[in-house]
């Protein structure tokens, strides 16, 4: 879901016609691709929402009540009009700011994604950085490395991040490290007995933490954080080296790297300077990418921890048809793969100076 | 994937020295718990398991009963009660020196406006009050206070008192604080949008918190009536994962865990430090078969179905410790439930039957199955037990609420589903296997006989009769009637009576797992 962006016209979106000064055209554009990118990605969940063989009622009112409760209900929650009148009355709420109620939760949408969202960016973050930390230099070691033993063990323990399901890497990882071994603490993004001390103020419960003083909570917190964010992060890593081991294969085979090695540069230099440094925009866009996948949340391992995240509330209301919840949360996600989309092409620029 | 899994732990566990085990706090109380069924707090509205558990810790109702015997009602919020002469009319004396959690005493205006407020609000619920002739336009005449200490109910006929008496047990007629109530309501709306997250009323426990699919606390009530619980504080975690639930527990970070499957619960009981505690509960486990699939409505057909289920084999394996065999639809421990077991597996009878039927060479049909543990299990035992008859059984498989819209609109051959009871007394049940007042697509009341199109005119007499009889010895035989005709003929296939169980650490005692899910308590829980 690239925004391609036409900075010599704005062609694409109609604006070519205007004359307008050229930053404004360009913030323009974007603004109107964002905005159809965000109409089409609701239309589409809406219609599938709504296509779905579920009725939203029945989550609402349960299996018993009698006839004339739920159509009461289908009433309440506009069921009964025609579909794209339903549609264009979400929109238009949307657009004032209101997202609509839960039905699941009793909340307002936008007030359950401030509570699942950030437990999700937290796990996302840290599992990130975890992949890119660790992933890069395994990925250039690979390349370096390549065909020996160095390079067999990367791209076996890349493969093994590959292929194995997160739910059963989560489990394992939960009976060795918290069951057997104990180092870790077990589900759950606090020990029990913490529950409720914090005040969310951001949702992240290590800044929170952090924000009250409460350094207890903060190293549980961070110690609850280890294990999901090391099994994401293992995925991230799998993916990230696999790409740099890749893009640096071909930076090492280019003339200009023989030619440095010519010249006497030093072996480390030509390999994390000269190399590493021409890879780095590609490599911008496949940590982007992760990253945002990650931020999508992860149902699997949040059922396994325990880890009341965004996925796993996307996935809830989806199965109870909750459609103010499932659109609220997919625009969320939208929002996500198209902000940290503009922001590689801003790091694009900083890292290339030929986009400058 | 989920059986392997905790062969593994088992196996890893057995090798593998005991862990370091950590500990709660001895005033309160852990439990991991699936809680994801909640949406709302508001007992008018609540009609969910966890949520009715909630409300049962949460709120007092007029009256109770013991969970070990249901038989047994007596006064809660309410210290005595009268029924006149005509059977019409209950005249409650509220119990004194009650007071709510927000200090405010509690009055029979109180309860009347708990009663009153739930049928006018309409949730779900609200039939199990209004099918005794409340309606929003009359309650305020029917229920009211006639002095600060005595309520007075007047239901349309004089039906057998245990059945508004067990329906004054329900979920919906908690009392909740009608200051408090009141001062937060919205737009006529008796405080409902306020209530869905908050608490007003009096018991045991109080709301501390609730944050939905993550967790619900709840403080210790240190002035109730009764006496204050031992456990100052509860903390009910959402825990989705069954052998995530059994870490917890063995590592001792958890009380208590709710969600354990058979091999979880074996390793339960294998460990010295654990213990396995089972409640019978009444939800009913059957399968429904459509009279609109030409040849399940065949009476021979469906006789031959109910011989074609392997009850014991499953009891044995894959429902072991979490349901009993049961065939009528009144669950054991309702008065005048039938324990008769007539059908067992047997092939070569049903094969019979269908023949008579006209069926020989079987014929095939299709069952909507909700795709969770334990169901799809046994979806799959059957599917194998109707091939031995010939019947060519295809199981679609699908989301909770996805086979249940299906179901309900009545687009289904067969339905494997669970049933629990809305209150204690037998109408609950009979109300939805036994009555089909309207069989027509449009009808007013849509009950589990409608569902699967059985149109039954003459039981639903006998059904209806029932309620008003008000002597319990007779009223009991017509419930063993009714039972033995829907055994002999309907097309429900009552398979089981569920079980619920949980594994709690040997230091925690007194947690009741009672017969409706509004007594699963805390009250005497203790740990030491």
């Amino acid at each position: 879901m690239t925004i391609k962006v036409d900075r010599e016209s704005g062609a694409g979106t109609g604006l070519s016609g205007l004359s307008l000064p050229r930053p404004l055209r360009v913030i323009l554009s974007v603004i109107v691709t964002v905005g159809l990118t965000f109409l089409g990605l609701l239309f589409v969940t809406f219609i599938i929402g709504r296509v779905v063989p579920i009725d939203p009622v029945l989550a609402i009112v349960g299996d018993r009540a009698p006839e004339h409760v739920i159509e009461r209900v289908r009433q309440e929650l506009g069921l009964d009009l025609p579909l794209y009148e339903q549609f264009a009355i979400y929109v238009w709420n949307v657009l004032q700011g209101d997202l609509g109620n839960s039905v699941l939760t009793a909340n307002p949408v936008l007030e359950d994604i401030k509570r699942v969202f950030p437990a999700t960016l937290e796990l996302a973050t840290v599992a990130t950085l975890l992949g890119v930390l660790l992933g890069v230099p395994m990925g250039v070691l690979a390349a370096v490395y390549q065909g020996r033993w160095p390079d067999q063990v990367i791209r076996v323990v890349g493969l093994l991040g590959y292929s194995i399901p997160v739910f059963w890497l989560g489990l394992m990882g939960l009976l060795l490290f918290y069951a057997t071994l104990d180092w870790v603490p077990g589900p759950g993004r606090l020990n029990f007995v913490y529950d409720g001390f914090i005040d969310p103020v951001t949702g992240v419960m290590l800044i929170d933490a952090a924000m009250a003083g409460e350094w207890d909570i903060f190293w549980n917190a961070a110690s609850h954080l280890i294990l999901p964010a090391s099994i994401l992060g293992y995925f991230s890593l799998a993916y990230i080296s696999r790409m740099t081991r890749s893009f640096m294969l071909e930076q090492l085979s280019q003339e200009y790297i023989t030619t440095a090695r010519v010249k006497g540069v030093k072996e480390w230099r030509v390999i994390w300077v000269h190399a590493l440094g021409n890879v780095r925009v590609p490599l911008v866009t496949v940590i982007a990418l992760s990253y945002a996948n990650l931020l999508e949340g992860s149902v699997l391992t949040e059922i396994v921890f325990a880890w009341p995240g965004l996925g796993f509330y996307l996935t809830q209301s989806l199965l109870n048809a909750d459609m103010n919840a499932v659109l609220g949360a997919t625009m969320v996600v939208g929002a996500v793969f198209i902000g940290i989309n503009l922001l590689s092409d801003v790091l694009y620029r900083v890292l290339d100076p030929r986009a400058r | 994937m989920r059986k392997l899994f905790a062969c593994v732990v088992a196996a890893t566990m057995a090798v593998t020295a005991a862990p370091t085990v950590a500990e709660t706090p001895r005033d309160t109380l852990v439990m991991a718990f699936q809680i994801d069924d909640i949406i709302t707090l508001d007992p008018a509205e609540i009609f969910e398991f966890s949520g009715a558990e909630y409300a049962g810790n949460t709120y007092d109702r007029l009256i109770g009963y013991d969970p070990k015997d249901v038989s047994n009602v007596f006064g809660v919020a309410a210290e005595s009660w009268t029924i006149s002469d005509d059977g019409k009319t209950y005249t409650f004396k509220m119990r004194e020196g009650v007071t709510f959690a927000s200090g405010n005493p509690m009055t029979a205006e109180d309860a009347a406006f708990s009663l009153q407020r739930a049928i006018i609000l309409d949730k779900s619920p609200a039939f199990i009050l209004t099918q005794f002739g409340f309606t929003p336009d009359n309650v305020a005449d029917k229920i009211r206070a006639t002095d600060e200490m005595t309520l007075v109910i007047e239901t349309d006929q004089a039906y057998a008192p245990t059945f508004l008496l067990y329906c004054l047990t329900a979920t919906i007629s908690s009392i909740v604080d009608k200051k408090t109530v009141m001062a937060n309501e919205k737009d006529g709306d008796l405080g409902h949008e306020w209530l869905r997250t908050n608490y007003a009323g009096v018991g045991p426990f109080k709301l501390r918190q609730w944050r939905p699919n993550e967790s619900l606390l709840l403080d210790r009530n240190d002035d109730y009536w009764g006496g204050a619980p031992a456990m100052k504080r509860v903390i009910i975690r959402h825990i989705v994962e069954p052998s995530a639930q059994q870490l917890l527990l063995e590592k001792g970070d958890i009380d208590i865990a709710r969600n354990l499957g058979p091999d979880q619960l074996d390793s339960v009981r294998s460990n010295g430090d654990l213990y396995v505690q089972v409640g019978v509960k009444g939800a009913i486990y059957y399968l429904g078969l459509s009279q609109k699939h030409e040849a399940l409505s065949n009476p021979k057909v469906r006789q031959a179905l109910k011989y074609l289920v392997d009850y014991k084999g499953m009891e044995g394996t894959i429902v072991r410790d979490l349901m009993s065999v049961h065939q009528a639809f009144l669950p054991r421990g309702f008065l005048g439930a039938l324990e008769d077991t007539p059908f067992t597996l047997d092939v070569s009878k049903a094969k019979q039957l269908l023949a008579e039927a006209g069926y020989p060479d079987g014929f095939k049909v299709t069952m909507d199955t909700r795709n969770t543990s334990p169901i799809m299990d046994m979806a799959q035992s059957i599917q194998a037990t109707f091939a031995q008859g010939g019947v060519d059984l295809e199981i679609i498989p699908g989301d909770g609420k996805q086979t249940l819209t299906k179901y309900r609109a009545r687009n289904h051959d067969i339905y494997i589903g669970r049933w629990g009871p809305d209150y204690q007394d037998p109408h609950t049940n009979a109300d939805t296997f036994a009555r089909n007042p309207d069989n027509s697509d449009d009808a007013k009341s849509k009950p589990l006989a409608w569902r699967n199109s059985w149109d039954i005119p003459d039981m639903t007499q006998v059904a209806n009769a029932a309620i008003l009889e008000r002597d319990p010895a007779k009223r009991a035989e017509m419930y063993l009637d009714i039972q033995k005709a829907h055994q002999a003929t309907s097309p429900f296939v009552i398979m089981f009576q569920q079980a619920e169980v949980a594994g709690v650490r040997a230091d925690t005692k007194g947690f009741i797992i009672g017969p409706a899910f509004d007594d699963n308590r805390y009250y005497d829980v203790t740990k030491n």
